[in-house]
């Protein structure tokens, strides 16, 4: 194979920043079935959405509002879109979610799988379906050189702070007193509201935590990826994968499978370029064979 | 004879005699709806009586449509061709069901669920990279050739041998719940451990349950390749496995004429909403949302309820009919 050092680890890079966003929004749908015992349909939507409303922030509210010139702040954005997100995946818990608890996992599953429609066909119908994107702001515009080749300032900027935000959630989640009582919800959250812990509260807001790193992966791929109404869903199919991989039982666990299988998938970019969008799939298919239960798993 | 048959006798009395009112109701309408709840009710074979759910179900549709129809298009003229096809079709259903279900009753749940969409994206993904799937044009203008003779390309007659094939997998669906094989998947869903504990091995169960899911709707998907005479990618996509579990949530999850009665819904909704374009999308949700969230048990689970509850009142022996007149058995799992 005749495939220069530089072709390697510019493929291997491109694995990494998408590795980040499979960990990010895997680690973000764990959280969620910890407490919540859901799986998340809607979280490509919401990661959809918070790319959207960036994208409006950015370009589109000016115009809108009748002055041309403003627009919001990449970095107000980053915060903003997520937290609008969150608001709103809180409202869907609450109204909605919360009344399915006592059912079948089944059953908050196709919900949330009908609030991605919603979502997604509002968008398209909004937006139609060709891609819009923004630029990342001045200070992380232009090229970097790390050492072995020069990368665009923004995917570095993409890829540190998605691993500080995973470390942070995952500091948060395991050594913090709140994790504690988080962790002691996903055991027994009946012995834990017994201790004067507000169970309905904490899980609406872990809800609205993990749907708000689906935003901030949104709002970090808008400028690398193309905002179409789509964007979540496609992605989506993949992070199920992942999850199946590594299991939802551990938010590290989550993590790391997602950061491994984005550098598999760019290693098979170089190797192989028609197999790298399956190549997740069949590394599924391949570790049920081998190790059923997920490499950190734990049983729906 | 039991009032599931009666039902069944009525309905198919009716369906005979649709292509002499043309006015009334548009026989190709009628084609599409059989084709749909066909696939529904193979869905529901899984979902409602062995309780699991597959993200799946397109591509068992999408790739005996592919089969049958690059088959028909080579062989389409030989007397034999359409039937040899059809079966062809079939059974590359049944193996895809046998590949993915064997994978994905690996685990259980949610993951189960998580599995079937992933894989069911490998075969997406073939499908554009064939070249006899023909890629992103499908496969157009598939001859519908003849059966015993039959030309098929006149619309009229295959209108009834699309009612008769109908028909057959129907009986074949319903008896299968009935059998005593059906009855031990029940038993499954209901409480997988105490199958267990009886003495079934109920992976073997629950995988031969997906094979034969897949395969009929291997089934369907092969009618709808004669039927439209056209196989894309929207038969193997995400979106049509969406559809068959929209398609049963409303009718009725484990009951016999749900899945029907949602197909029929779902279809004509299609037809009557194409205008408003990607709307659609968000009504389907709508629908979802609201079937989730208010009325779990669907049309005919709903009515079969009320009527049971009814009886109950007037302190007689409920009239089961042979469809589970109790809210889906996914709620008690």
């Amino acid at each position: 194979m005749d495939i220069t050092f530089q072709a390697f680890m510019a493929q291997l890079t491109i694995g990494l920043i998408g590795g980040c966003f499979y960990a990010l929004l895997s680690m973000g749908l764990a959280i969620i079935f910890g407490l919540l015992n859901i799986i998340n349909f809607t979280h490509g939507a919401q990661f959809m959405m918070a790319a959207f409303l960036a994208w409006i922030g950015l370009t589109q509210i000016g115009p809108w509002l009748g002055y041309p010139d403003f627009q919001i702040n990449f970095w107000v954005a980053l915060v903003l879109a997520p937290l609008c997100v969150a608001l709103f995946g809180m409202v869907i818990e609450r109204t909605l979610l919360r009344r399915l608890y006592h059912l079948d996992h089944l059953y908050g599953l196709l919900l949330t799988f009908g609030v991605a429609l919603v979502m997604e066909g509002a968008f398209r119908y909004a937006f139609g379906v060709s891609g819009q994107g923004y630029e990342p702001p001045e200070i992380l515009q232009g090229p970097i050189d790390v050492g072995f080749m020069l990368l665009p300032k923004y995917r570095v900027f993409v890829v540190v702070a998605s691993l500080l935000i995973c470390f942070g959630t995952w500091y948060l989640f395991e050594r913090t007193k709140l994790g504690a009582y988080l962790r002691a919800g996903t055991e027994n959250p009946r012995l834990l509201q017994a201790f004067g812990i507000n169970v309905p509260v904490m899980i609406t807001l872990t809800y609205g935590f993990g749907v708000a790193l689906a935003g901030i992966a949104g709002v970090l791929a808008a400028p690398i990826m193309q905002v179409t109404p789509l964007m979540g869903g496609n992605l989506l199919n993949i992070v199920f994968a992942v999850v199946v991989i590594g299991g939802l039982g551990s938010i590290l666990g989550a993590m790391m499978t997602g950061l491994a299988l984005g550098l598999i998938e760019g290693l098979t970019k170089v190797v192989y370029p028609e197999a790298s969008t399956v190549v997740v799939f069949v590394i599924m298919a391949l570790a049920l064979l081998v190790r059923p239960a997920g490499l950190f798993g734990r049983e729906a | 004879m039991s009032n599931t048959f009666k039902i069944f006798l009525v309905l198919i009395g009716l369906a005979l005699i649709v292509p002499f009112v043309p006015g009334l109701i548009y026989p190709v309408f009628v084609m599409k709806v059989m084709c749909y709840g066909l696939f529904a009710c193979a869905f529901n074979l899984l979902l409602g009586f062995t309780g699991l759910v597959s993200f799946a179900h397109a591509a068992f549709l999408g790739s005996a449509g592919y089969v049958t129809g690059a088959l028909m298009i080579r062989f389409g003229n030989h007397p034999l061709g359409m039937p040899a096809a059809f079966a062809a079709g079939v059974a590359a259903a049944a193996l895809v069901g046998f590949a993915i279900g064997g994978l994905a009753i690996r685990r259980r749940g949610i993951y189960f669920a998580m599995i079937t969409l992933a894989l069911s994206q490998i075969i997406y993904f073939l499908a554009v990279q064939f070249r006899w799937t023909g890629g992103e044009d499908g496969l157009q203008g598939i001859p519908r050739g003849s059966l015993f003779g039959l030309d098929l390309s006149s619309d009229t007659v295959m209108y009834y041998v699309t009612l008769a094939l109908f028909a057959a997998g129907f009986l074949f669906v319903d008896r299968v719940v009935h059998s005593p094989f059906g009855q031990i998947l029940q038993a499954v869903r209901d409480n997988e451990a105490r199958a267990t504990s009886l003495g079934y091995d109920t992976d073997r169960f629950k995988l031969l349950a997906f094979v034969i899911s897949a395969a009929v709707a291997g089934y369907a998907g092969a009618m709808k390749a004669l039927v439209f005479q056209l196989v894309s990618l929207n038969d193997v996509s995400l979106h049509t496995s969406t559809e068959v579990v929209l398609m049963t949530l409303l009718g009725g999850v484990g009951t016999i004429f749900g899945p029907l009665l949602g197909a029929g819904l779902v279809v004509g909704l299609q037809n009557y909403l194409a205008t408003i374009g990607d709307l659609v999308t968000v009504v389907i949700g709508l629908i979802f949302i609201v079937c989730v969230s208010f009325f779990r048990r669907g049309i005919v689970g709903e009515f079969l309820h009320l009527r049971r509850r009814r009886a109950e009142r007037g302190k007689t022996r409920p009239v089961l009919t042979a469809t589970r007149a109790e809210a889906p058995a996914v709620e008690a799992a």
